[in-house]
Formats: C-alpha cells, structure tokens, sequence
C-alpha cells in the first residue's frame, strides 16, 4: 500500500510532510465536517437549546426534512472516512510520532511564543506543543461528537451508549458542545493555514 | 414544527377509508422534497453551483431509503424503551402537530367506529366500547420528536400485536397502515407493530385520551420518532405495500426508529 510506504518513509527529510493517507482522509473529512455541521445547525434550529438560533444563510438543508437527509447522509462519510483515519493514525505509529508527548511546560512556553509571533514554522514535519494539544483534542471530540451523534440517532437500540452520555437529553448537550469545540478549533486551523501558507501547500501535495 | 405548520381542510373520515386508494402517495411525488434540500446551500462550500438541486434531493432520498435497511436491520425486537417513574412525567406534556391545538379533530365518540382492513379475517369495524373493553397496559416512555425535544408521557391501551391477533392478521405482511381523522395518514413496519411496547393508546396519564392528544385513540410506539405515532386514528390496515404518510411523502426518513 502506497500510503503506508510514504508513512514509513516520512523520517527521511526528502520524504512528504503529509502522506496520501494523511491528505485523503483529511480533504474528505473537510467536506463531510462542512455538511455535518450546516445541516446540524439546521436540526439544532427546529428546537433550540439555547436563546439563539443559527442565521439560515449558513445552514444546509433549507428546512429541518432537507437537512436530516444531508446529515444522515453524510454521516457515513464522515464517520466511516474518521474510523480509516484513526486505525492508519494508530497502525503507522503516526499518532504517537506526531502528536506524543504533550507537556504542559511546552503548550505553556509555545503558547507564549505563539501570541507574541514568534513561534517558528521552518520544520513543518514536527508539531509544536500547541498544534499537538489541539490536534489531539479535536480527534477526541471527533469521537465524541460520533459516539453522541449514535447516541441520538438510537436512544433505544443503543441506550448503553446514551446512558454513557447520561440519557438522551443530555446526549443533546454533549453533541452540541463538540460540535462548538469542533468549530472552534476550525477557526484556529483555516486562520494559522492562512498564515502559515506553506502548511495549505503541504495538506494538497505533501509537500 | 411551527415554520411548517398547515391546516388543511376537514375530511370526512368514512370517505378517507373508502377512498383510500386515491390516496396512494404517487411514487414520482416521492422523489421531491417541498421547501426543496436546498443545494444553495452547498454554494457555501464550492463557492459555485455545481449541483443540480432535483438529482441531488434524488440522490438523497435514495440514501434515506438504504437509512430504512440500515435502522430496520439495527432494530431489535426484543430491546425495551426504558420506562421511566411517575414523577417523571412531563407536565403539561407538549401538543405538537402541523395545525394549532384549536384545530385538532372533533371526533363524535358515540359515532366513532374503528375501520379495519386490508389482510386481516375480520373487518368488522370496532366501537369505542368494544376497543374499551380490550386487556389494558400502561407505560410511562419517553416521546421523541423528530424536532429534537423529549417528553415524558404515560399511555395506556391494548398492545398492537394482541389487537392484531384478534384481527386474524396476517403478520407475515410487511406493514401497518395507521389513517386518522384530519387526513393525516403513517406506515409503518411489521415488526415495530408487534414490538411488545406498541400500544393502541385510549388514555393519557390514566384519563380519557384528550382530544389534544389524539381522542379517541392513537397508536403509541416508543421505538420510533414522534411524528411515526398517529393520532385520531380512524383506520387500521394490514399490508404488504408501502402506503407512505404525511410527513414521510414531504421527506422525513420513514422509518425514523429510535
């Protein structure tokens, strides 16, 4: 599997930054996060909770029917396209190369370097303590966001799992606030791949 | 679903069940959604619109479809909603439906007669009295809204599955078709009908069912989305087609299971 050599390959400096695997899975992840994400505002409109709802020019689906196609349509995607993602992640050893050790010594000192701009971008092979804070918790609440999704979807068929997130209601909540950590972190990554324009580069062609 | 709400207008519910065949949903119908999936929307990813929106809602209903393989294969028969104490009803438990509460059906208890058909042995149509009269369960489940809130209610009535029996339904069919006064109409699976929580409900928390919550009766199944769960219920049919329903033919996945 040609994905696999690149990961083998990635300690040679020649080597790609991001191999296929890496750039696939992350592209179609883009997408289906999109979706998930603009029809999931739709859905939470119908019957907020919270004072707000989300302005309609950014939702997907039109009304609450043409969003719950979009999202269970696109949870396959999303969730199948996250399970090749994180069984490669863990069989190449790329999640513990790239994103082990976290310390919190270093988020604290690569934080301060990051405010003040003066954290370096030059080896864009290795993550810096912050990238691999976020980097780990996004992948966390990626997992919870799909556990809780599943939670919802089969608050009867799987009431183990919503029990987990203590019942159905708040399973709601749960969903809700993986969903804000998810964006959060989404304005973060598309701000710092502006800044940082050669990481776009690296996410496209490897390199 | 107030942004979608429409009164439509009476019908009389005799002539619903003898002209039930007119009121097939056509299979064309059901490839567009009203109000549209709205693939605009996509412009917001590819900044152009690439997608053209019909074959796109086709696209979509077709996986809403492989969703119904998927829930029923997920379905258990066996598995029970948890059932929840007294205390934790909610009150005053939500009326919900696409007409405000002062246009809920009328029903005419002394008139009311229960039309059955389709592959069953006997259609004689039942009386209040005689529905009263049928073994009585109680459950105090949660009611999921497609919407996304949840109430707790308490419902008593006679399990399907028995009322079945006594039709001398055939349960080999694929689906139940539930018809109800103000035109509303679900299908739904055989075996969510016979599932040991689905009830034929008269009563709401151990009073009459109150014309807000469906009199004289509804088919209460907490194994699937609210919007599933008919109320005024008029008529019952055994069948091995899919008659669709009110919401499932403007696009709600039809076998929304929980």
């Amino acid at each position: 599997m040609a994905s696999i050599d690149a990961a083998n390959a990635s300690d040679r400096p020649s080597a790609a930054i991001h191999p296929l695997w890496v750039r696939v899975t992350h592209w179609i992840n883009a997408i289906a996060m999109l979706v998930m994400i603009g029809s999931g505002w739709e859905i939470y409109n119908a019957s907020p909770l919270f004072g707000f709802a989300f302005p309609k020019s950014i939702t997907l689906g039109g009304w609450l029917a043409g969003a719950l196609l979009w999202h269970f349509a696109a949870m396959w995607v999303l969730a199948i396209n996250g399970l090749v993602y994180v069984l490669l992640g863990i069989v190449t050893g790329r999640f513990r190369r790239k994103l082990w050790p976290i310390r919190p010594r270093d988020v604290l000192a690569d934080t301060k370097a990051a405010l003040t701009f003066r954290l370096r971008h030059d080896d864009l092979t290795v993550y810096n303590s912050v990238q691999r804070l976020l980097y780990a918790g996004v992948l966390i609440a990626g997992v919870v966001i799909v556990l809780s999704g599943l939670a919802l979807w089969k608050p009867i068929q799987l009431q183990e799992l919503a029990a987990m997130f203590g019942g159905y209601e708040a399973a709601r909540y749960v969903h809700f606030f993986a969903m804000a950590a998810i964006v959060g972190f989404l304005v973060v990554h598309v701000i710092l791949a502006i800044v940082v324009p050669k990481s776009l580069r690296a996410i496209v062609t490897g390199r | 679903m107030a942004r979608i709400r429409k009164p439509i207008p009476g019908v009389d519910p005799k002539l619903l069940i003898k002209d039930a065949a007119r009121l097939l949903p056509d299979p064309t119908r059901r490839l567009f959604l009203r109000g549209g999936a709205s693939l605009g929307a996509l412009t917001f990813l590819t900044g152009c619109d690439i997608v053209d929106g019909a074959s796109a809602e086709k696209v979509l209903r077709r996986i809403s479809e492989f969703n119904d393989g998927a829930q029923a294969m997920l379905f258990n028969p066996n598995k029970l909603a948890p059932t929840y104490p007294e205390s934790a009803i909610t009150r005053p438990f939500p009326f919900n439906a696409y007409y405000p509460e002062d246009d809920a059906p009328e029903v005419d208890a002394a008139d009311f007669k229960l039309e059955v058909g389709g592959l069953i042995d006997n259609k004689e149509p039942w009386t209040l009295e005689r529905l009263y009269a049928l073994p009585r369960e109680s459950q105090i489940t949660r009611h999921i809204c497609v919407e996304g809130w949840s109430a707790v209610g308490s419902w008593q009535g006679v399990r399907l599955s028995e009322f079945l029996t006594r039709l001398g339904a055939d349960t080999r069919a694929k689906y139940v078709w539930f018809q109800c006064a103000e035109g509303y109409s679900t299908t739904i699976d055989m075996p969510t009908a016979l599932h040991p929580q689905t009830q034929l409900t008269f009563r709401f928390d151990n009073e009459i069912l109150p014309r807000k919550y469906g009199f004289p009766m509804k088919c209460r199944m907490p194994t699937k989305l609210g919007f599933k769960n008919p109320k005024h219920v008029i008529g019952v049919h055994v069948t091995n087609k899919d008659l669709g329903g009110y919401w499932e033919d403007k696009g709600y996945n039809w076998f929304s299971g929980l």
